[in-house]
């Protein structure tokens, strides 16, 4: 056999085994990134919709934010303006967590309509920029 | 020191900075408008005194865009808080070296910063490149041209730092907390010098196309620039890692966030590019191939900076949405329209002059590692755009965290490590079985040896063993490459071995440069091992309560919590929280970390508080203590301990990297005719040399 036909066999063999690990790590990893309202649309549409883990990315409700330093636990709400949901979170908090903050957690909505987080990320809108005020 | 009555009067008088930086941004657009045209129509018409016009607009630009530069650094040293610029990223306690790192620290002086630093490039290639290259030159000016003109132009009509408020604030909002760290003065214009640098061999690729002169000239014209602008890219993205590390308090170093992958994304195919280049000069392959990897390492790079702008992906570290992302879309689209075309009509001309022959050969190795690095960018780019992509073909978002990046991307990084050893001992053409036992048998009986080894003292870490093994295989492979080389010229010149060390790499530094690189990417990858050891623990603890840790050498590590204390520095205000550490029945000493808040000259708190983790860094592993504050105010205090095995190792493979970069490149300024002639003789004896002992076998 020819070399540069060897050699394509090769490169088809790595181009296939590069898209079986990237297949594979979506269909292991990939997770729905959903609003507040759309993960409460979802829900109804689909109850079981529950068990399959989400990451919401939402904005902290001001003045909702509880912190228990004893037990680690953070309860707080979120919001995208049309729904809002309360979220318990049990960890250290980003620095940028704060009030009026958008957040992204990752974890399932309970029966009782809390979300149990398992990850918290904040992003802080003055984190480079200077919120458009003045 | 001014005040808040005399800020009003101030600004009046300092007016004419920024109308001056105003007045110079638009003659930046004028001149690169001319450059643009001229260079084309001067380069397609021949016409000299054209051509003479194109090239000095590349030092037109870099005189006018300091001159901007300048104001907006006067505006920041003067504190001129009706610049809302100045208003928005600096203060008047600000240190003075944070309140000029402040140019870049925003998106729109970033902008301006992007620009400054491509005129310095475009200036510096036409100043340095040989006289034989100037067939290119009219068009690598007007590349660099239209790139700057994109940049002004995103500046004056997109963010323009040089706009003002219709008040004048007593003071300024301040530099976010995180970004006040030695390492973030250094890292984006680290990551700014990598990426903006691809412009310029980037330029003579185009410049090759549009003259249809694609023999080797535009890739010796390009060497060292390639090489530059990978190093500034390389030292930017660790420098980014060891700021998060140190800054972001979580423990890691790198989150796969679509800033870093897009920093990572050039990276990639830049070093691809680099691998491959050799091929296209020793054996006149991969023509296409390189033309297109230069094309997209550029496209990357602009892509790079236009995620970061433009909010599209929502990412921790991404600048507030603004009209800037279109901008750069329209910027992005137009360009690749060009680009294929223009690769469509030379392609004809890029045609291979030679075939692979063998696939246990150089070529084929090099091959399959530029095969493997685009597959790893196109993986990266893939998880980085998911978001977006299932959103357009499902409706609904789906997103990829680190586990997907790292179950594609630690075995197709590991293979790429195997063939950093294997590649540069293969020879070209067609390896003999002499010639491959002659190379492998002893690094490929070491690294068995390095495994088993490890696997009896009870590494059980299958991807961890791998990098490990490999990567005592590359060490005896570049070893055994410097031993020979050493102890050939020992006998054949009767040098001692010091003098025949040097020698050996003075005079063939590219080869042995690009060893010691390897060498470096080993130690990161030693590095990047030790992260499958990470250990982690959280625990509240009153005074005198102590909590221990096991590490994954076998370490009993114990922590005290000694008390908090709180006090007042420079611009913030400081919790600090202190611990004990000993490390079996040795005492370490007593780890501090902080939870700062800094306020502003009226003593008001700016922005949320900043961690500040407590690191103590040795060969073997870190101890990362992060305060997250105490009970109900009392000295109970919940801390994250870390340990971090071998993170040590990734900030000194970047160093080493740097090392073996520089020998590459050395001496400095252009290629001379000399050194190109005796670099070519010498790849020539080699390639001889290689051919003989194969035929030999």
């Amino acid at each position: 056999m020819r070399a540069s036909s060897k050699f394509a066999m090769g490169a088809v063999l790595i181009t296939v085994s590069v898209g079986y690990l990237m297949a594979s790590g979506i269909k292991d990893t990939g997770v729905y990134f959903v609003t507040p309202a759309e993960l409460a649309e979802k829900v109804q549409a689909d109850a079981s919709f529950r068990d399959v883990g989400v990451r919401m990315g939402a904005r902290v409700v001001t003045g909702s934010i509880e912190r228990d330093v004893a037990s680690q636990t953070i309860t707080f709400e979120v919001t995208d303006g049309m729904k809002t949901y309360p979220v318990v979170y049990r960890g250290l908090a980003p620095d940028t967590f704060t009030d009026d903050a958008d957040v992204v957690v990752e974890g399932r909505l309970m029966a009782d309509g809390t979300f149990r987080a398992t990850t918290l990320l904040a992003k802080c809108g003055s984190r480079y920029e200077a919120e458009p005020t003045a | 020191m001014p005040n808040a009555d005399h800020a009003t009067k101030q600004s009046l008088r300092l007016e004419p900075v920024t109308i001056l930086g105003q007045l110079a941004l638009w003659l930046a657009l004028l001149v690169a408008v001319w450059g643009s045209v001229v260079g084309i129509v001067g380069g397609v018409q021949g016409r000299a005194e054209l051509i003479q016009s194109a090239r000095r607009t590349a030092y037109a630009l870099l005189g006018i865009i300091s001159v901007a530069s300048a104001c907006l650094v006067v505006a920041l040293l003067r504190h001129d808080f009706n610049v809302q610029y100045v208003w928005s990223y600096t203060s008047r306690n600000l240190p003075t070296p944070y309140v000029i790192s402040a140019f870049y620290g925003g998106q729109s002086g970033s902008l301006l910063f992007w620009a400054l630093i491509l005129a310095i490039f475009a200036a510096a290639a036409q100043w340095l490149t040989p006289r034989r290259y100037d067939y290119l030159m009219p068009y690598v000016a007007a590349v660099t041209s239209m790139v700057t003109l994109f940049f002004v132009a995103v500046v004056l009509f997109a963010s323009n730092p040089f706009e003002r408020l219709p008040f004048t604030p007593p003071d300024g909002n301040g530099l976010n907390p995180q970004l006040q760290n030695p390492g973030m003065v250094i890292h984006p214009p680290m990551l700014y010098l990598g990426y903006v640098s691809i412009t310029v061999p980037f330029a003579f690729a185009v410049a090759a196309l549009i003259t249809r002169r694609l023999d080797t000239g535009w890739l010796h014209a390009i060497r060292r620039w390639t090489i530059v602008s990978w190093v500034f890219l390389s030292i930017g993205i660790t420098l980014g890692m060891w700021w998060a590390y140190v800054e972001l308090g979580w423990g890691g170093y790198w989150a796969w966030d679509p800033v870093e992958n897009a920093s990572f994304l050039p990276w990639l195919t830049m070093t691809a590019f680099l691998h491959s280049v050799m091929i296209q000069e020793k054996r006149g392959m991969l023509k296409r191939w390189n033309m297109i990897l230069i094309v997209m390492s550029f496209m990357l790079a602009i892509f790079g900076t236009f995620i970061t702008r433009s909010g599209i992906i929502s990412s921790v570290h991404s600048f507030a949405q603004s009209s800037v992302g279109y901008f750069f879309l329209v910027f992005l689209v137009v360009s690749a329209v060009a680009l294929i075309w223009l690769l469509w009509t030379r392609f004809p001309y890029l045609k291979a002059e030679s075939q692979l022959e063998s696939m246990v050969s150089r070529e084929a190795s090099f091959l399959f590692n530029n095969l493997l690095l685009v597959g790893m960018s196109f993986s990266v780019l893939w998880g980085t755009m998911f978001p977006i992509l299932s959103e357009l073909v499902r409706g609904t978002q789906v997103t990829v965290g680190p586990p997907f990046f790292n179950q594609v991307n630690i075995p197709i990084g590991l293979a790429l490590l195997a063939l950093t050893g294997i590649g540069p001992l293969i020879a070209w053409r067609k390896a003999s079985p002499s010639n491959l036992k002659r190379q492998f048998a002893s690094p490929v009986v070491s690294a068995l040896i390095v495994g088993a080894a490890l696997y009896v003292l009870g590494l059980r870490d299958f991807y961890a063993g791998v990098a490990f093994t490999l990567g005592a295989f590359v060490v005896v492979t570049v070893g055994q490459e410097f031993v020979r080389g050493v102890g050939a010229r020992h006998r054949l010149h009767g040098e001692n071995y010091a003098l025949a060390f040097a020698r050996l790499v003075g005079r063939n530094r590219r080869r042995y440069g690009g060893y010691i690189v390897h060498l470096g990417v080993v130690v990161y990858f030693v590095g990047f091992a030790g992260a499958a050891f990470k250990k982690e623990m959280e625990a509240s603890l009153k005074p005198g309560e102590s909590v221990t840790m096991r590490s994954a050498f076998g370490y009993e590590y114990t922590f005290t919590h000694i008390g908090v204390s709180q006090y007042e520095q420079l611009n913030r205000f400081v919790s600090a929280a202190s611990v004990d550490v000993s490390r079996g029945d040795e005492r370490l000493g007593i780890m501090t970390s902080e939870k700062r808040q800094y306020w502003d000259s009226f003593q008001q708190p700016t922005f949320q508080p900043a961690t500040e983790a407590a690191i103590r860094s040795d060969i073997r592993e870190d101890i990362y203590i992060v305060f997250a504050g105490s009970v109900d105010g009392t000295e109970e205090a919940v801390y994250r301990f870390t340990l971090n095995p071998l993170v040590w190792w990734i900030w000194y493979g970047g160093v080493v990297l740097v090392i073996g970069a520089v020998v590459t490149m050395w001496p400095g300024g252009g290629p001379t005719r000399a050194s190109l002639r005796r670099a070519m003789v010498g790849y020539q004896v080699k390639l001889v040399d290689e051919t003989v002992t194969a035929d030999a076998g």
